[in-house]
């Protein structure tokens, strides 16, 4: 058990063999790996079962053949097309391979997945899962309802009550301490108190999350700010593939709530203003089930054309009209009723106006397929470990296709379980400095003593505004540096900022000023990211090079923070790049 | 990328009046009330994001996800329990001040923060997990109509709607409530599980189902539209069976 090794007035600290970051899917997938034999702490800034994973609709792709034919490697294959060929193969494979076994383990855990006539796991269609190569759609996503997500979490969450595991709720990490290149812990920001925790442990997992927030239009919760991958790079990790952000296609119009690919999966199909099934130009054989990528260009498309509905013309159309009440009731319930309750549109009988949605990074803290963290193409950083959407491994590459994260957290989830207790078994603890939390104290002091005029929500939304504007859907060199010099802008403003609150109970006031820091960050990487990738692939579509460019740039992105200004990027960042690994599958003509 | 819209909607100002304390200052609760300019898709978390962002940076309250699947902001709004940003304010009556409040039967933390633990603490009790003694490591079966009899309660987001709206839990803090019976429903009706017995025996306890009232308040205000005084009533019938 882990013991309180100090306390003083302000600064309690806990000692762990094996310290995870965040409580979502991948974090507490990666607990229960970890088990009951040495300590394991969980260190989350949301109840548990608050946290993103749970909005996941669609499914869990694993190619278990119970409803027809299919095999992992038809699985790898599709997941490295789909990803632009920027896929790691090595990954990939893992990932298609340890899918079956990462359903069973579900299964076994409780997870009450839809269910065949004979009592099987049901699957189902989804965007880019192929028979055979592309030859037609195949039925492998595995699902409970349009809820998922929400399945997993609370599974995931039970079996985590079952084993004891160690839980420190709202408790939001601010900073991860090294010392000599070797992680030491992490420090938190206790919101009931306000007070600061030091975590010392000898591995420590990363699982926090995504970053949707840097986008006005997201499907992301409001939490979702990246601070486990801002923090990473504000120690010196790169972040790689950073250019690379899905827009989901079928958001709710003008709120960005997510609608899930299954309502495609199950018959339902996109329409622009005259009724068209525009899909059918883009995409001839798989129409409506391509990957997000295309769709969502696709639709962009429309709308840009003058073929969008509505009075502006700004959104198309998802028609559920022709399928069944009772399908639609027992297969796609919550999305239905989101389009009720938010937009007052049945779907029985009128079709939901939709509009891509900032959804998922495909990029983040550079692993490899043991989920060690990198600190380079190659180095590992011993005892440090990150899985779910705040890793890059990469088995999404330029483009995610659906179901593959709720795998990917399965797979990677429990994968940094097992590494990480493994390297704690034998490793001693890397000292904790003096004053390991004097970084953070310091932070939160500047921020709560700041008295400038500039407002912390209006910084946001501008941030927000000129993201969803130059680095969405299409970008150009001139939009992205516009992006560039308007985050500039910003950085100089969020010195100037003041909060309100000053107390120190559940100060969120502070927190959101924080994570507007993280924000700032991570919008700037991302920026730098697509500026530098002068070519189209997957979800980045440059439209002033609008060709993929295999021989220039069928490698990973790799942005490192600097202390000085940079020639090649006119910041403080330098960007480098990494070999794609190649198995079996070399790169070709993306069709569908 | 062109601004999106959605069709309809005029502004229209409305007053929230909020449930205020700091817990650093303050002795009793106070209300306090803010107009704000709203549009007809807003939801009440958003009026509480706007005070917030553009008033009072000190409102707190719990929220993530903004689309009713995490359960972090159930809140009182005009005497009801629901989730703010469930809520759309064109639904309630705005020539009157919308009332916002904390959950009740919960200890206040902060403004409309209360403190979960007895809440939690009451799930944990009734061994929210599957129990199964064999390890098949394959997918075990179970029939479409075995696993339709518990769906309706693997819905739940443990946002405690329910649990707050219960006049028995307000009375009696000791009462299990009915998100941790709903819990205890999700396992005890599943097929693949062996501890149905167990939870009964911890629901046939003097706190368990025979303290609900069958006022339906409950299910009124389960914004997953879980039949939750249903769930209960099962669980009271599977009691008596001595059975799932």
């Amino acid at each position: 058990m882990a013991e309180k090794v100090t306390a003083d007035e302000n600064i309690t600290y806990h000692s762990f063999d094996v310290l995870i970051v965040g409580a979502g899917g991948a974090g507490m997938r990666a607990a229960i790996e970890a088990g009951t034999d040495l300590s394991v702490g969980v260190v989350s800034k949301l109840f548990p079962t608050r946290s993103h994973t749970g909005a996941a609709q669609g499914g869990m792709a694993a190619a278990l053949a119970n409803v027809e034919e299919d095999n992992w490697e038809w699985h790898t294959f599709d997941t490295v097309k789909g990803g632009d060929y920027l896929v790691d193969q090595d990954a990939a494979e893992i990932l298609a391979k340890e899918s079956v076994q990462a359903v069973i383990d579900l299964e076994n855990m409780g997870l009450p997945f839809n269910r065949t006539p004979d009592g099987k796991i049901d699957q189902r269609r989804f965007g880019g899962h192929t028979r055979d190569h592309g030859k037609a759609p195949v039925r492998r996503s595995c699902y409970a309802a349009d809820r998922t997500g929400h399945m997993i979490l609370q599974t995931l969450y039970q079996n985590c009550v079952k084993l004891g595991i160690n839980f420190f709720n709202e408790f939001y990490v601010l900073d991860l301490v090294m010392n000599d290149g070797k992680p030491a812990g992490v420090v938190a920001y206790e919101l009931a108190t306000g007070d600061i925790h030091v975590f010392q442990a000898k591995s420590i997992v990363f699982a926090t999350g995504g970053f949707g927030k840097i986008y006005k239009t997201t499907s992301n919760a409001h939490t979702l700010t990246g601070d486990g991958v801002a923090i990473a790079f504000r120690r010196g990790i790169p972040l790689e593939d950073m250019e690379f952000y899905q827009f989901h296609p079928t958001g709710l119009a003008g709120l960005g709530i997510l609608l899930s690919e299954a309502a495609r999966g199950e018959g339902g199909i996109l329409r622009n203003s005259s009724g068209e099934r525009f899909m059918e130009r883009y995409a001839p054989t798989i129409k409506d089930l391509a990957p997000r990528d295309m769709v969502a260009r696709a639709m962009a498309n429309e709308v840009r054309e003058g073929r969008g509905g509505g009075p502006n013309k700004d959104y198309v159309f998802l028609d559920l009209t022709h399928l069944e009440p009772a399908v639609i009731d027992a297969k796609l319930p919550d999305i239905t009723e989101f389009a009720r309750t938010y937009l007052g549109v049945e779907p029985y009988t009128e079709q939901i106006p939709v509009f891509p949605t900032a959804h998922y990074a495909m990029g983040g803290i550079p692993t490899n397929i043991k989920a060690e963290v990198l600190s380079d193409n190659d180095t590992v950083i011993p005892g440090l470990y990150a899985a779910g959407e705040c890793a890059c491994v990469s088995v999404h590459g330029a483009n995610r296709l659906g179901t593959n994260s709720l795998l990917d957290i399965n797979v990677f989830g429990k994968r940094a379980g097992q590494y990480s207790v493994e390297y704690a078994r034998t490793a001693t603890q890397v000292p904790m400095p003096e004053n390991a939390a004097d970084d953070v104290i310091a932070m939160i002091a500047k921020v709560r003593k700041a008295k400038g005029k500039e407002k912390i929500a209006q910084l946001r939304k501008e941030l927000q505004e000129t993201m969803d504007k130059n680095a969405q859907v299409f970008r150009t060199e001139e939009t992205l540096n516009e992006a560039l010099e308007k985050v500039a802008e910003l950085r100089g403003r969020y010195e100037k900022i003041s909060i309100q609150d000053q107390g120190k109970r559940f100060n969120t006031d502070l927190l959101e000023a924080i994570e507007l820091g993280f924000l700032l960050d991570l919008a700037e990487v991302t920026v730098i990211a697509c500026r530098e990738r002068r070519e189209s692939r997957g979800a980045h579509l440059r439209e002033d090079y609008t060709e993929r460019d295999d021989k220039k740039f069928m490698v990973h992105s790799m942005v490192y923070k600097q202390e000085k200004t940079e020639k090649n990027t006119g910041t403080n960042m330098r960007i480098g790049w990494k070999p794609v690994v190649v198995t079996n599958y070399q790169p070709m003509e993306r069709k569908y | 990328m062109a601004e999106l819209s959605v069709p309809t909607i005029e502004s229209f100002t409305v007053t929230l009046i909020v449930r205020r304390f700091d817990p650093e200052n303050d002795t009793e609760p106070k209300w306090e009330d803010f107009d704000v300019e709203m549009y007809g898709t807003d939801r009440v978390l958003d009026a509480l994001h706007k005070i917030k962002w553009e008033q009072d940076g000190s409102l707190t309250f719990r929220r993530s996800c903004a689309h009713g699947v995490c359960g972090s902001d159930a809140m009182r709004i005009n005497g009801r329990n629901r989730l703010a940003c469930k809520t759309l304010i064109k639904d309630l009556d705005i020539s009157k001040p919308i009332y916002v409040e904390p959950i009740k039967g919960l200890p206040v933390e902060k403004d409309l923060i209360v403190d979960m633990t007895p809440f939690y603490k009451a799930y944990l009790e009734i061994n929210p997990f599957l129990v199964a003694t064999d390890k098949p490591n394959k997918e075990r079966l179970q029939s479409p109509e075995d696993r339709a009899r518990y769906d309706d309660t693997t819905k739940c987001i443990l946002c405690a709607a329910c649990t707050s709206s219960c006049p028995v839990f307000w009375t009696d803090g000791q009462y299990f409530g009915p998100a941790a019976i709903v819990n205890a429903h999700r396992f005890i009706f599943d097929s693949r599980d062996e501890n149905a017995e167990l939870r009964l025996d911890i629901l046939n306890d003097k706190e368990g189902v025979w303290r609900c009232r069958t006022t339906f308040n409950c299910t009124e205000a389960c914004p997953r539209g879980i039949e939750v005084t249903k769930a209960i009533a099962e669980v009271k019938q599977a009691i008596l069976r001595g059975r799932a």
